[in-house]
């Protein structure tokens, strides 16, 4: 392509590109103007005056629209790190058994495998909430001497009491991406050349000690990326939480905006919050993927 | 003495029809080097895979130094051969992310439980033994293919085996690289090593073997001295594979 011909296509994506955002902003103002509201922060000082049923601090419905946003921030966390958590190791168990020798184990993960990302994640939300949890009623499904207690209040382990909304998410966000994860594994594990299992065989080590010393260190430059993408997912659909009624940031931004109408204020907070989220999972990989990097001395 | 290697109408099918491995008999007796020749999906490197263990076959019986394995593929005697048998890829198979000299202390530590510094010394003697005890705190990756190939034999003497694989050991390498590779396993055999070598370098057949096997089709179509194979094959088939590999 000639210079000026490249030149002419590039002016034309930023025309296109700054005429879009123009009519945004154009849409926006039009619409403050009628409404009358214009952008306006100091809301967030108010009395929120809505309960909320889970609250890592202390919060009662005196306390200001600010601080429920934090709470619900808190909410979120918690439900992405413990699901991420979750996820890595049933992604981690999952993936290893279908790329392993046992057929039976490989037949199981596969199945697992197709049924959990050939259904959307909203519907597996539901399932567990209503399903899995409410469905118990007053039935109890499991209870071991106090210690450990499934029951349509959630799950308790040793005085320590996850409620059912959280463990329904926590499970659904859990299991759906630990799918995803398995085969990001699986991927990593089938990019090491087959002689290296030979390799390895061959010289009479076990196949733990092969898969951990040998497969993995040369697997997990390719695990990375993948994984990466996959937490960042699982992070920006913790947002479902809303479908099981769990108080997580984007429920209570909903509550907030049918209160005050505050609608751009709140998807600029929210829009905030997700950013700043995402870009510490994404750059605390980074960190990872660099030390795995740099711990290789080979090409 | 009892032979190294004895194989008894070994028989691996793929499909109906295709065998890979065709009622292979064979004896390898201590200190004897055993050269396997054919043409490229004849099965010879299936063959050798399955004295240790990395393929498995549907019929016959194995006695790899006196353990004796079937079409069952006993994990437990597979591994006890595994720790007696090295092997030699025709890709060198090195693990890339360890060093040279972690590349053969690995099993020694992991498998016989040795001590590390007693491994890394031994390590290193075998790497000056193959000349390149210069490169043991480099990678693979930092090496020529002959180099690597030496290190790859290094490590398999690592386990002090009693018997050594070589599955093309000199294919992936540069003309100007085969000789010292070669040269290598001349040495081995002529301190005594048992070993069962696949290959197609005619010289080294001539120069070391003291028994040609030459197959098709899985099939062994004869097992001859090297001086008989090479200038009067008993075999018609062997005779044409023979004229084939002059041509080149």
């Amino acid at each position: 392509m000639k210079i000026n011909q490249k030149l002419f296509f590039q002016l034309g994506i930023v025309i296109l590109f700054f005429g879009l955002i123009g009519i945004l902003i154009n849409n926006l103002t039009i619409n403050l103007i009628r409404t009358g509201l214009g952008i306006n922060f100091s809301w967030l000082f108010k009395p929120a005056s809505f309960a909320l049923a889970e609250h890592p601090l202390p919060y009662s419905s005196s306390d200001s629209y600010a601080w429920a946003l934090f709470i619900g921030w808190l909410n979120s966390l918690q439900v992405i790190v413990s699901s991420l958590l979750l996820a890595t190791f049933l992604g981690i168990l999952v993936g290893f058994a279908r790329t392993g020798k046992n057929s039976l184990l490989g037949i199981i993960s596969a199945g697992y495998i197709t049924i959990i990302r050939q259904t959307p994640l909203l519907l597996q939300l539901m399932f567990w909430y209503f399903v899995g949890f409410l469905g118990l009623k007053d039935n109890v499904l499991i209870h071991i001497k106090d210690i450990f207690i499934i029951s349509n209040q959630g799950i308790e382990l040793s005085g320590f009491k996850l409620s059912s909304e959280f463990s329904a998410l926590l499970l659904g966000l859990s299991i759906f991406t630990s799918a995803y994860i398995a085969e990001v594994i699986r991927g990593g594990i089938l990019s090491v050349p087959r002689g290296q299992w030979e390799a390895y065989r061959s010289l009479g080590l076990s196949e733990r000690k092969g898969l951990i010393s040998i497969i993995i260190p040369q697997a997990l430059p390719a695990i990375i990326p993948g994984l990466t993408s996959q937490y960042l997912n699982l992070a920006k659909n913790s947002t479902l939480a809303i479908a099981v009624g769990y108080s997580d940031i984007y429920a209570i931004n909903d509550t907030i905006i049918n209160q005050t109408g505050r609608a751009i204020e709140c998807f600029l907070i929210l829009l905030t919050s997700f950013l700043l989220l995402n870009l510490l999972i994404s750059n605390s990989m980074e960190i990872i993927n660099r030390i795995i990097i740099n711990s290789r001395k080979y090409n | 003495m009892e032979p190294v290697v004895v194989a008894k109408n070994l028989t691996k099918s793929y499909t109906k029809g295709l065998r890979a491995l065709d009622n292979v008999s064979l004896t390898v007796n201590q200190g004897k080097v055993l050269v396997v020749m054919g043409p490229s999906g004849s099965g010879k490197s299936t063959l050798i895979r399955t004295f240790n263990g990395l393929e498995t076959f549907d019929k016959g019986e194995l006695n790899i130094l006196g353990i004796k394995v079937d079409s069952t593929h006993d994990e437990k005697k597979i591994q006890k051969i595994r720790r007696r048998v090295g092997m030699v890829f025709q890709q060198f198979n090195l693990f890339p992310h360890l060093s040279i000299l972690e590349n053969i202390t690995l099993a020694p530590v992991n498998v016989q439980k040795r001590r590390r510094a007693e491994a890394e010394e031994y390590g290193m003697y075998l790497l000056n033994q193959m000349g390149i005890d210069s490169h043991a705190k480099k990678y693979p990756s930092q090496l020529s293919g002959g180099e690597q190939q030496r290190v790859a034999i290094a490590r398999a003497l690592a386990l002090k085996p009693e018997l050594l694989l070589f599955d093309e050991p000199t294919s992936a390498l540069d003309p100007e690289r085969i000789n010292e590779v070669l040269d290598a396993m001349r040495r081995l055999a002529e301190q005594g090593m048992t070993m069962v070598v696949v290959t197609h370098e005619i010289g080294f057949a001539k120069d070391v073997s003291d028994q040609v096997l030459f197959m098709d089709s899985g099939k062994v179509i004869e097992t001859s001295p090297p001086n008989i194979f090479f200038s009067n094959a008993r075999h018609e088939r062997s005779r044409k594979f023979l004229n084939q590999l002059d041509k080149h």
